[in-house]
């Protein structure tokens, strides 16, 4: 099937060659010469093309096994190979944005100056990197834990397409400069339609296929899904009701305008942080954790209060990211209390997931999935601890606007989200393309400890950043006047801006170690190693690492 | 579906489902996490009573301790211009030219100024004042439209080139491609270029120079302040000192526009900035000079 593969790239080769000799022609003899050649290679590739078996040849190039599964798990494969490119789409270009912060002659304008390339960094993170691993774990783990193939299969395939396409469009559009200027809620109207088309699609397929369970119960991780696929589809329709000025354009006006359409979209902004960024990646922790550990998990009661206390109350929290704003100021304090008391219903998540491992606390030392879970499950942890104290509004008026917000994005996104999808794919590759196990276990040790690090650099430079900016900007010389330009308070903090790109290119590395690993592995081949450890088990040391007292 | 059993290693019974392999047990809440949580609800309900917080029909609770977000800034807004009233009081009563002759007024004034021209000034005149390509440096003694305290207060007060401002300061320089040959265009640049040592003095040049030029630049080249014309004798320059620059400036001419600071800050905020502005090194004392009329220097081919 290669060969169809190769025949259709000469054919159009051919093609390509003839219509430039065509349209550079000297005389219009030989141009006229050189179009009936391309249209016969023309013919040709439609030949070809025409007979090629589609389904074979992706399986060829993915080395797909044919469905052994009881359950249907193509999607699933795509997205996981969506997951591990977009995720390097996603990290190199935040890597080149933090190196523009450092040294701006990188703004190479118009296509790639900083303005475009920031929301195209965001949302090929957020989105294309964090969609698809939502997308293809739910898949995953909705069968698995309903006992049912997926419902409307032609359906959620419809959903991975029309995911990439949405992608596809919104990232050029940033690149052209089409952007309606809300964060995370970047592209235009029509982008916008689509999308809810998709996501309405999947929210069919992902309630079809617990409607049709052989399970009596909803396992936890599906509570979490649902959650996340419902809140967002609310969350993305109403931020997004504008009106086209044409329909044949691109550009459209907001419904909401001023203050009112601020608290949308950050009620909005704060939920995508909320449903996409945690609910949706407890669901997949709810999943991986016990069954990598192969504990059951610590305790069903947390996982109920916490659920229900967690999308109770992430919903109201959106002001705090409108603290001494224009926004009235009860609305101030009710995001400010709402987020306080997240705290805990935050934390009830990294419990159950932490404590899970009680009786197996050896695995953090010799499995390096494991540990890549433990230490998302730490940095959930510390930015859901962080989160509540900025939004105490004497905290916030010191951190807004400042790079503090950015180190706390980032111990979030890179340390929680980044590490619990590593953890899920390498989980996954070797089950989906049923390899005996992963290329190289110790790959994974060397990406666990490249993106650690890195993030270490991240967040602390960042937080150094954010202060320094912070106290900066409020400082007050004797005489009442203040003491420093914002000239000089970015140029305070150029070294900070070298490392956090420093941490960047750790974690890029990291990611690097990955991309060899999958796609070794989905080669079937296998690294032959020492093992990471000679697991002798010794009941003494199976005690929390982590002090977490619990009952 | 596996029933209840208990999970041995740590000896907490299970929920008794099952879902691919995967259990829950039944273990109570941690007590300590189930006291903070109570503990923040806690924290928020004392915190909704004491500030504003619920939303009623026309505007929302205001909290028992009276605070609101604009009443925070009005205290602190109004505390600090009360630390400054006095020393405002009296630059502003002052006549700017005794400043200079009371330090202490000064140095205040000089530090007010400073923070007022990082936030104002910065980003055209740069954070040292050293300015950039069209943007005179602040810090030499190489004034366009004068340097003494009264001449800068004036000039930052009406901006230059303003519009709409009929004070501001004002002037014209032709654009010499519609007036003169392409040659003689060289011939005077290269003539300019000599006065400060740099390209080759001809007598062309300096013909052209006296006929066109000296109106406003002054015969010897050095500039005359009441056209803010630039002394091209001293190779400091705004627009560049190469050949190509100065043909380009006499060709085309650009001209500076600085916006009028009267009405945008208060008049003591003005004079604080004049005073920064003069002690960055290039200030002057203050000698009365022929008040000519800028419109003057249109007149001029
Ligand atoms: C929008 C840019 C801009 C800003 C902002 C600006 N300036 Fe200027 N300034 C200029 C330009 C351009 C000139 C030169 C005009 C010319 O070519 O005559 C100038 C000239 C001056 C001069 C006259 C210099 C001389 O040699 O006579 C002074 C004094 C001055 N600026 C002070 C200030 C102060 C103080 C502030 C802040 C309140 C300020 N400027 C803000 C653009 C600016
Ligand atoms: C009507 C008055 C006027 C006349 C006549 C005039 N200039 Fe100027 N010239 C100016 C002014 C005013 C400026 C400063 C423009 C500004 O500040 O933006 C200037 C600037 C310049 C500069 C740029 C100086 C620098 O520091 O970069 C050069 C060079 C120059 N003039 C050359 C000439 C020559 C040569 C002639 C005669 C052919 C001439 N000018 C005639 C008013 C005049
Ligand atoms: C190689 C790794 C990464 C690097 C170097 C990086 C770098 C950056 C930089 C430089 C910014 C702009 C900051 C500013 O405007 O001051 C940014 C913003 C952002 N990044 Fe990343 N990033 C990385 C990975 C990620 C990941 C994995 C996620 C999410 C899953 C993420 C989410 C975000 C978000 C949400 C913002 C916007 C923050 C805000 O507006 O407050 N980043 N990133
Ligand atoms: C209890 C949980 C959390 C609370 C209460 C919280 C609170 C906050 C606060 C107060 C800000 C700063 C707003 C500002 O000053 O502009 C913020 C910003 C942000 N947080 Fe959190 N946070 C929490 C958890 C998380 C997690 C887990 C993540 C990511 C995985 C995250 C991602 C973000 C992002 C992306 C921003 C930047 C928004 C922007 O300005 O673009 N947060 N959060």
């Amino acid at each position: 099937m290669e060969r169809v593969v190769t025949r259709a790239g000469i054919w159009f080769a051919i093609m390509v060659l003839t219509l430039l000799a065509a349209a550079t022609a000297a005389d219009s003899g030989f141009a006229t010469h050189m179009v009936i050649v391309c249209l016969a290679a023309g013919l040709c590739l439609w030949l070809t093309v025409s007979q090629a078996d589609y389904e074979a040849i992706a399986r060829g190039v993915l080395r797909m096994p044919i469905d052994p599964s009881k359950y249907d798990d193509d999607p699933i494969r795509w997205g996981v190979i969506a997951t591990v490119f977009w995720g390097m789409a996603g990290f190199l270009a935040g890597l080149f944005i933090a190196l523009q912060l450092t040294w701006p002659w990188l703004n190479l304008e118009p296509y790639l100056n900083f303005g475009r390339l920031r929301p195209l960094h965001t949302s090929a993170v957020i989105f294309a990197f964090g969609g698809n691993a939502l997308i293809a774990t739910s898949y995953y783990v909705v069968q698995r834990t309903c006992r049912a193939r997926l419902a409307f299969p032609s359906l959620a395939r419809f959903v991975f397409w029309g995911y990439q396409l949405f992608i596809a469009l919104a990232a050029t559009g940033y690149l052209l400069g089409i952007s309606q200027s809300k964060e995370y809620a970047e592209p235009e109207w029509y982008v916008d339609w689509w999308l809810t088309i998709v996501w309405l699609a999947y929210l069919a397929v992902f309630v079809g296929t617990i409607l049709k369970r052989s399970e009596p119960h909803i396992y936890v991780a599906n509570w979490f899904y649902l959650a996340f696929i419902i809140t967002v589809a609310m969350l993305h329709v109403v931020n997004n009701l504008d009106m086209p000025v044409s329909l044949l354009g691109s550009k459209s006006y907001p419904l909401f305008g001023g203050v009112q359409g601020a608290l949308v979209q950050w009620w909005y902004g704060h939920n995508a942080v909320g449903f996409f960024l945690t609910a949706g990646f407890l669901a997949m922790m709810y999943y991986f954790v016990p069954k990598q550990a192969e504990r059951p998990v610590y305790s069903y009661r947390l996982s109920i209060i916490h659920f229900w206390s967690l999308i109770f109350l992430y919903i109201w929290a959106g002001p705090h990211h409108l603290l001494y704003t224009a926004l009235p100021d009860w609305a101030q304090t009710l995001g400010m209390v709402f987020s306080i008391m997240l705290w805990m219903p935050s934390w009830g998540g990294m419990i159950n997931g932490l404590m899970t491992l009680n009786g197996a606390w050896d695995k953090v030392r010799t499995d390096p999935i494991i540990r890549m879970m433990v230490m998302a499950l730490a940095f959930y942890g510390m930015s859901t601890f962080e989160g509540p104290m900025l939004s105490i509004k004497s905290v916030n008026s010191l951190s807004h606007y400042t790079d503090w917000t950015i180190g706390h994005v980032h111990s979030g996104a890179l340390g929680w989200n980044g590490m619990i999808t590593f953890a899920c794919v390498y989980f996954l590759v070797p089950r989906l393309w049923q390899r005996e196990r992963l290329y190289s276990l110790r790959m994974v040790n060397w990406h666990f400890w490249l993106a650690t690090i890195g993030i270490v650099f991240y967040a602390a430079s960042m937080w150094v950043a954010g202060v320094t900016q912070g106290l900066m900007w409020r400082e007050y010389g004797a005489d009442g006047y203040l003491v420093n330009s914002f000239a000089e308070t970015v140029a305070a903090l150029h070294p900070m801006f070298a490392l956090r790109a420093f941490g960047g290119l750790l974690y890029l590395a990291g990611a690097v170690v990955m991309v060899v690993n999958v796609w070794a592995t989905i080669l079937g081949k296998l690294r032959s190693e020492a093992p990471m450890s000679t697991p002798v088990y010794d009941p003494v040391k199976d005690r929390p690492i982590v002090a977490v007292p619990a009952e | 579906m596996a029933s209840k059993r208990i999970d041995e290693p740590t000896g907490t019974e299970t929920v008794g489902h099952e879902w691919d392999g995967i259990e829950e047990l039944n273990t109570p809440l941690p007590r300590w996490w189930l006291w903070t949580f109570y503990l923040t609800v806690v924290f928020a309900i004392g915190y909704v009573i004491a500030y504003p917080a619920i939303p009623l029909l026309s505007h929302g609770t205001e909290g028992v301790i009276g605070w609101t977000s604009r009443g925070q800034l009005d205290k602190d807004t109004k505390a600090a211009a009360a630390a400054q009233a006095g020393i405002h009081q009296q630059i502003a009563g002052l006549d700017i030219q005794q400043l200079a002759a009371n330090p202490d007024l000064m140095s205040q004034a000089v530090s007010g100024g400073r923070a007022a021209f990082l936030v104002n000034c910065v980003q055209c005149h740069g954070s040292g004042a050293a300015g950039s390509e069209g943007y005179p440096n602040l810090n030499d003694d190489d004034w366009l439209w004068g340097g003494s305290l009264p001449e800068i207060e004036q000039t930052l007060q009406h901006g230059i080139r303003q519009p709409g401002d009929d004070a501001t300061r004002t002037s014209q320089m032709p654009a010499f491609a519609d007036i003169l040959e392409p040659g003689q265009v060289s011939q005077v640049a290269d003539y300019v270029l000599s006065l400060s040592g740099k390209g080759q003095a001809n007598a062309a040049g300096a013909q052209v120079f006296a006929d066109n030029c000296a109106v406003c630049h002054g015969a010897d080249g050095k500039g005359l302040r009441q056209f803010g014309a630039p002394d091209l004798a001293d190779a400091i320059w705004l627009y560049g000192g190469t050949k190509a620059q100065v043909v380009q400036q006499v060709r085309h001419p650009r001209h500076g526009v600085m916006p009028a600071w009267q009405g945008r800050l208060d008049p003591v905020t003005i004079r604080m900035l004049a005073a920064y502005v003069h002690s960055l090194g290039g200030g002057e004392d203050f000698a009365e000079i022929a008040d000519a009329p800028a419109e003057a220097a249109d007149e001029q081919p």
